[in-house]
């Protein structure tokens, strides 16, 4: 090779093909991981197909209002005849209920878990922490019926005298207003409940990111003078801030989700109510259980309907959740 | 509630040496390390002062014995091989020890004759008057440059009247402002790593400490940052006193101005010579500090 060959301009290279042939059994492995890998995806989209094909003939005749409506009337009764009226499905009010037990749920349940996070990272002595983040755990395994159960019987008492007291004092606000001073089984009572739930889910997301604050920073701040408090508020909070809404976030999913500690505890109404202490409402999934039991051939496929929205409202709570978390993920960092 | 107390505490106390820095650093350079040596040379007596100091991790005895006089207006270094317990020892002098679970220690660290220890002291009273940079850079990435060097302020609730001043004035200590005056407002993990760590000597000079501990503060920057860290550590040193680990033996006989060896022969570290620098490097007592300086081992 001469020097002129060297400096003579080589033609664009292309890459070359990395790619070496697997052994057979290298292939078999692979298939078998891969299903696992995907079997989640596999199974959510069977289950949305599902939902969705059962309850498409109903999303059709009702079109947008079965979203925006307020009405539930099935008007063919179990045994196949039919009754007078139309039928009429919309879940609006259901939405509307999930969203507020939700949002209850949250505004309760996010300050307790991080404040209890908190304390599990910067605060706990290391035997206590062990015993709480173990009890924590637990709790999040916890059957929600046993919640519903508790929230029921034990939590209504407390939780009504609080609803009467933000009512005598916050009544002016109409969230908190009531027609009737009735504050038994209320959306309010249903979000405590939910409150409770997500506690250990936010909790333990919560603790994980605060612990993962970098040492080298939290000393920092301690050298320059901070106390513990100056030190979380500006060193763990910028850092966690995106950990914790996304962890606030899977505590939201589940909330909306949750069935049968609502179906316990609210007075199941079909009614869009925005009074959170007046003791009617429901949500999505509490509403599906209720009418599943007897419900029409043509019903069936309007609950499918409605569960197909639940699934597509679920959805989007969590890409909202990765939205954020993403945005602003990079700041603290 | 103890907003005024702080004040009163750090600020006032400090005050006089901060309005000296800038007339020095302005002044002639030859008037003010002469200054700085007529001012070393007068028993002003001792800043900061270890006595008998002990610490554990644990059960594991990591220091033993340490006593230390630390002048005012000195650069005192501590050198010796790795795990004899000179940063731990650092870090006894502001009480970063005790952040380590299972940290204890035994003996006093003196601060104008006050035990830092003391029952009843306000430990982030005591961090503000103790500055402390850290081997790695570590500028608070979601502040800007600015606000880093503000960040103490901030974090232990001082009030300051001009805020621009004062950070101008830090970041002219720390030989950083001609570099980043014109992007305060950058991001502080935008800079290079010899910057982040001239930033965080900022940082620390903001809360106006009367000394300043650095663990290993060049040892992750190139030769070039090196250098510029040092004229920035013997420019401070003019008006406080500075405590440096390094593992560095050429950059301990450039910066400072005594020198103690620790040793830990399997046991706790403990102080084997504690010289003038140049008595260390060049006539050293003891026979085991004579081989680490020239490298027979650490």
């Amino acid at each position: 090779m001469t020097i002129a060959d060297i400096q003579r301009p080589h033609p664009s290279p292309t890459p070359r093909n990395l790619e070496s042939k697997p052994r057979p059994s290298d292939r078999i492995f692979r298939g078998i991981v891969a299903l696992g890998g995907f079997s989640s995806l596999i199974i959510l989209g069977l289950i949305a197909g599902y939902l969705f094909l059962r309850g498409f003939s109903i999303l059709q005749s009702e079109g947008l209002s079965f979203i925006t409506g307020y009405e539930w009337v099935s008007s063919i009764n179990s045994d196949g005849s039919e009754g007078a009226a139309q039928s009429t499905y919309g879940v609006g009010a259901m939405l509307i209920g999930t969203l507020v037990t939700a949002a209850i749920a949250l505004v309760i349940g996010v300050p307790v878990s991080v404040f209890a996070a908190l304390y599990l990272t910067f605060f706990a002595p290391q035997r206590i922490k062990r015993v709480l983040v173990t009890v924590v755990d637990l709790m999040a395994a916890f059957p929600s019926i046993l919640f519903g159960l508790w929230g029921l019987y034990v939590l209504m008492e407390p939780g009504m005298y609080v609803a009467e007291l933000l009512n005598k004092y916050l009544g002016w606000i109409p969230i908190f207003a009531v027609p009737v001073p009735v504050f038994l089984r209320s959306p309010f009572i249903a979000g405590l409940v939910l409150a409770v739930m997500i506690i250990p889910i936010v909790t333990a997301v919560s603790r994980e990111i605060f612990a993962q604050t970098p040492l080298d920073r939290i000393q920092a701040a301690y050298a320059l003078g901070a106390s513990k408090w100056a030190m979380i508020k500006n060193v763990a909070f910028p850092y966690s801030y995106s950990g914790v809404v996304g962890g606030a976030m899977l505590g939201l999913g589940r909330a909306m989700g949750e069935t049968v500690a609502v179906f316990t505890v609210l007075n199941i109404l079909y009614q869009a109510n925005f009074k959170i202490l007046l003791g009617a409402g429901g949500n999505l999934a509490s509403h599906i259980i209720l009418k599943f039991g007897e419900a029409s051939e043509e019903e069936i496929k309007a609950l499918m309907a409605a569960g197909f929205v639940l699934f597509l409202m679920t959805l989007a709570v969590n890409m909202l959740a990765n939205v954020i978390v993403n945005k602003t993920g990079r700041r603290g960092r | 509630m103890s907003n005024t107390e702080k004040e009163d505490g750090s600020m006032n106390s400090t005050a006089t040496p901060a309005t000296g820095t800038r007339t020095t650093s302005l002044g002639n350079v030859a008037t003010a390390s002469a200054a700085a040596r007529a001012r070393s040379e007068q028993p002003v007596g001792s800043g900061l002062e270890a006595r008998n100091v002990h610490a554990w991790f644990g059960k594991y005895h990591a220091i033993s014995d340490m006593s230390l006089d630390f002048p005012t207006g000195t650069v005192t270094a501590l050198i010796g091989p790795s795990g004899c317990g000179k940063s731990t020892f650092l870090r006894t002098l502001n009480r970063m020890h005790e952040f380590i679970p299972g940290a204890a220690m035994a003996g006093e660290v003196l601060l104008h004759g006050k035990d830092i220890y003391a029952p009843g002291t306000d430990v982030t009273k005591i961090r503000l008057k103790i500055g402390m940079v850290f081997q790695k850079p570590n500028p608070f990435p979601s502040m800007t440059i600015g606000e880093n060097v503000l960040a103490g302020i901030k974090l232990a609730q001082l009030k300051v009247t001009n805020k621009n001043d004062l950070m101008e004035e830090c970041l002219e200590r720390a030989g950083l402002w001609n570099e980043v005056k014109d992007r305060l407002n950058q991001p502080g993990g935008s800079l290079s790593g010899g910057q982040q760590q001239r930033l965080c000597i900022a940082r620390s000079l903001a809360v106006r400490p009367e000394v300043l501990l650095m663990d290993e503060p060049c040892s992750a920057l190139d030769p070039g940052s090196t250098l510029k860290i040092e004229e920035t550590i013997s420019e401070l040193a003019k008006t406080m006193t500075i405590i440096i680990v390094t593992h560095n033996m050429q950059q301990a006989a450039r910066v400072s101005d005594y020198t103690a060896f620790l040793l830990s022969d399997g046991g706790p570290g403990q102080i084997v010579e504690f010289a003038p620098t140049r008595e260390i490097f060049t006539r050293p007592k003891d026979k085991r500090t004579e081989n680490y300086v020239t490298g027979r081992f650490g």
